[in-house]
């Protein structure tokens, strides 16, 4: 077991000193990094939000209104059928998933011009060819119709992915530095923005869903803004973006969505200096809203924003240059906002934060600071304590251990794995453990040399008969580090990172290079060396 | 020079003390887990943790009678390392996720009304009933899991006797952990649950070496009693047992005294694992042993020999 060949050698230092240089960059500033050459490694630990400072946001996507949405429009839907076909239906009954109602005379005619319009509704949701997305079951008279499974799965599917491609685009209009946005199960979204300990702006940003409608404000009926009676079939009241007391009352049908919107800027009225966003539409908004204007000229309409009623500017002439603008009586910062939300498009269901974790940067130069500290106090003691047992060997082991260290920090620098403050203890943790495979070693060794064997011999076998204990006893450390990686997110999930690592390090030294050096020495060793007295 | 070797210390003279001195901790910890309960952090119970920095010092009642009449429910204010610095706890407000995001805000708005001094946000958590909710869940899964990944690992490798001693020594392990947390009432949050999923590994470790030595010995000596045999090898391994915790004590008590209040309680957990495990290997696993009629008919020539 003392015997190295060569190339044995070779591979061993060459494994320590790459990982040691990948550990290197640590140790200089970015701009230093910069004057290296450059084959020169010059990635850095990833530090996470806990030391860095930064905000963690876990979101989910409401997956409930979605399904209420497509649950709306089927109703449509279907009423218009009955209608059109002169139906008289009654105990029309909506649930969360589900319609149910009497009906006479309901086919297979009926059934299939359902189950047709539902489907060219819902194209944009999904392509499932000629598959229909309805389960239409008839008893008697008593007509239920579900979505299929399949098709509420995709319609979820579709919506987190859409929400996911919008969130990004809000926060990156925001102009954060790195920003990490990633989908986590089915409807959850992940957000790491690094540099930021006060999400507030970002949290109202997803907070709305910014789903943008000019409607027509419905001048039929007398009303009182304050005190509103029932609204018209048709129409429906809408509270003021300004004050919630005032309300309007406005045609449900959308004269112009957001979805036709292709820019829109802050910026300011030239006559009142107020802030107001102009925006434009596509070729398909501009002619839609065009066409109303020129009908109503003389008419209020509403814009409407997640069904509150920014402004209800009266038309004074047909806009059919498909620009316009909104002003709401917003300060500078909202009409940014505004602005931002209108490019990235609508959410397509609100958005709850389920978790918010920030960490300001103090606080996380602290955690660094104390953590780099501790394991240098943590550090010299063990190195004193391993001396003062086991002498030569002793101090064998702690260049092992210095080695180790610089190799987990060399891991963590050319994997990219993220260094969190949890992940400083397992550091920490594996200064105290690492030392673990050359203590089984060298009190294999001693009592070789107790029983009688010449050093050469006893290092020799104390390798030997180490090997399957330090196997067995690392393996145990190994599984509970695998457990928690995958049991664990964030900072928890940085510690057993290290620990693993820390495992692999300190086994490999152990191995090879403790192994290597006592090699090196093997025939001027004495028992003493390994902290036995002479006469032991 | 220190020297632990070539001991012959009658460790299983004592197991009947060290059994009913481990019952009795056993008996304590689940009964203060019945009687005070863990007390839960935000990441397991939900609710709203600020941590703040001031540029004076703020007299801590009059701040907490401040917070509580925000009507925010029970709103705890307590030191943080220094006089300076504050966390502020607010419990779970009801009305689902949605609604606890308003209370970051709540108290920030009472904070800068009420004190004179700069405030520093240094850090604020916010977790709502769902996520809490399944952190504790798959908490409590991953433990259960390590136990039974130990369980099986130690089977394959030794025999099922040993398998069982080792694991009712790792419960037992857990057991007083958790115990010690439901008595001194520290906050129970989700490092803790890293903590003890690192002493499961790290008192299966110690454990595995002593069970390592007790199958060479089984081998070496046919017939030898069971009880000198079990001695014997507990001897045969103290040295190294000691050695390695104490140098983890030394790294860990390090990083408890310099390493900053955040992480704390991670530590202090850690440190009471290392000495239980420890414990826990030489008066649990090992004397278990004796009584879970371990096979004697070893093959010596095969060194990973698990079937029967």
């Amino acid at each position: 077991m003392l015997y190295f060949s060569n190339l044995k050698i070779f591979t061993v230092l060459a494994v320590i000193i790459i990982t040691l240089l990948f550990a290197v960059p640590n140790f200089f500033g970015k701009d230093q990094l910069e004057t290296f050459p450059n084959f020169f490694p010059k990635q850095q630990v990833n530090l996470g939000l806990d030391l860095q400072g930064g905000s963690h946001l876990l979101l989910e996507v409401d997956t409930k209104e979605i399904i209420k949405e497509r649950v709306e429009n089927l109703n449509a839907d279907v009423r218009r059928v009955l209608k059109k076909n002169n139906l008289n239906y009654s105990n029309f009954k909506v649930s969360n998933e589900s319609l149910k109602f009497i009906v006479e005379g309901f086919n297979s005619e009926i059934q299939k011009e359902i189950s047709e319009l539902s489907m060219s509704n819902s194209q944009n949701i999904l392509a499932m060819g000629d598959q229909t997305n309805l389960i239409i079951t008839q008893e008697e008279n008593t007509v239920q119709i579900n979505f299929t499974e399949e098709f509420i799965k995709q319609s979820v599917s579709n919506a987190v992915a859409q929400s996911l491609e919008i969130v990004r685009r809000r926060i990156d209009e925001l102009g954060t530095r790195e920003p990490s946005i990633q989908r986590q199960g089915s409807s959850r979204i992940i957000i790491q923005l690094p540099g930021i300990d006060d999400p507030d702006r970002i949290k109202s940003l997803l907070g709305q869903t910014a789903k943008l409608t000019f409607q027509l404000v419905d001048t039929s009926v007398n009303f009182d803004p304050f005190n509103p009676s029932k609204a018209p079939i048709g129409s429906e009241i809408l509270a003021s973006d300004a004050d919630e007391e005032f309300k309007y009352i406005v045609k449900k049908r959308i004269m112009v969505g957001g979805e036709n919107l292709v820019d829109a800027q802050p910026g300011f009225d030239p006559q009142t200096n107020e802030p107001i966003v102009s925006f434009r539409f596509d070729r398909i908004g501009a002619t839609k809203f065009g066409r109303v204007t020129q009908q109503n000229v003389g008419k209020p309409f509403a814009i409407v924003l997640d069904n509150k009623v920014i402004s209800a500017p009266v038309i004074r002439e047909a806009i059919l240059g498909g620009s316009g603008q909104i002003s709401g009586g917003f300060d500078s910062e909202e009409a940014n906002d505004l602005a931002i939300l209108l490019r990235a498009g609508a959410l397509p269901a609100p958005l709850i934060i389920l978790e918010e974790r920030s960490v300001g940067p103090d606080l996380g130069a602290d955690s660094i600071e104390a953590g780099q500290f501790a394991a240098i106090i943590g550090f010299i003691a063990v190195i004193i304590f391993m001396i003062f047992v086991y002498r030569y060997f002793g101090l064998l082991a702690d260049i092992a251990l210095i080695i180790n260290l610089f190799m987990v920090l060399g891991v963590l620098s050319l994997f990219q794995a993220t260094l969190t403050l949890p992940g400083i203890a397992g550091i920490i943790l594996t200064i105290g453990m690492a030392v673990d495979a050359n203590v089984l070693i060298f009190e294999r060794v001693k009592e070789e040399i107790r029983n009688g064997s010449n050093m050469m011999n006893a290092v020799e076998n104390g390798y030997k008969r180490a090997l399957s204990t330090i196997l067995d006893a690392n393996i145990t450390t190994l599984i509970a580090a695998i457990i928690l990686f995958f049991m664990a997110s964030g900072p928890v999930r940085g510690f057993s990172i290290t620990l693993a690592i820390g495992i692999f390090t300190s086994v490999f030294t152990a191995f090879t290079f403790t192994r290597l050096l006592i090699s090196f020495n093997a025939k001027r060793l004495k028992p003493n060396f390994v902290g036995l007295s002479k006469n032991a | 020079m220190l020297n632990i070797s070539g001991t012959q210390i009658n460790f299983l003279k004592v197991r009947v003390i060290t059994f009913i001195l481990s019952a009795i901790l056993i008996f304590l910890s689940i009964g203060a887990f019945f009687v005070n309960g863990l007390n839960f952090g935000i990441d397991f119970k939900g609710g709203t943790l600020i941590e703040i920095e001031t540029s004076q010092e703020i007299e801590i009642s009059g701040l907490r009678d401040n917070l509580n009449t925000l009507e925010l429910g029970d709103v705890q204010v307590q030191e943080f390392g220094s006089s300076k610095n504050l966390l502020i706890r607010v419990e779970q407000q009801l009305g689902g996720d949605q609604v606890q995001q308003d209370v970051v805000q709540i108290v920030k708005d009472s904070l800068g009304s009420f004190l004179s001094s700069d405030i520093n946000f240094r850090r604020t958590e916010v977790v709502g009933p769902k996520v809490s909710g399944e952190l504790i869940q798959s908490g409590a899964i991953a433990i259960f899991v390590a136990v039974f990944a130990m369980l099986v690992y130690i089977w394959f490798r030794f025999e099922w006797q040993f398998s069982l001693g080792a694991v009712l020594a790792l419960v037992h392990d857990v057991i007083l952990t958790i115990g010690v947390f439901c008595i001194t009432q520290l906050e129970f949050n989700l490092p803790i649950i890293a903590a003890i999923l690192t002493i499961v590994g790290y008192s299966m470790n110690d454990t595995v070496v002593v069970y390592d030595r007790v199958r060479e010995n089984l081998r070496k000596y046919r017939s030898k009693e069971i009880t000198d045999l079990l001695n014997l090898s507990i001897n045969d391994t103290l040295s190294r047992t000691i050695v390695t915790s104490v140098t983890t004590l030394l790294a860990l008590l390090s990083l408890f005294i310099f390493g900053g209040e955040v992480i704390k309680g991670f530590t202090f957990a850690m440190i009471w694992g290392v000495i239980v495990g420890t414990y826990s290997s030489i008066f649990v696993a090992a004397p278990l042993l004796r009584y879970l009629d371990v096979k004697r008919e070893w093959n010596t020539t095969s060194a990973v020999d698990s079937t029967r």
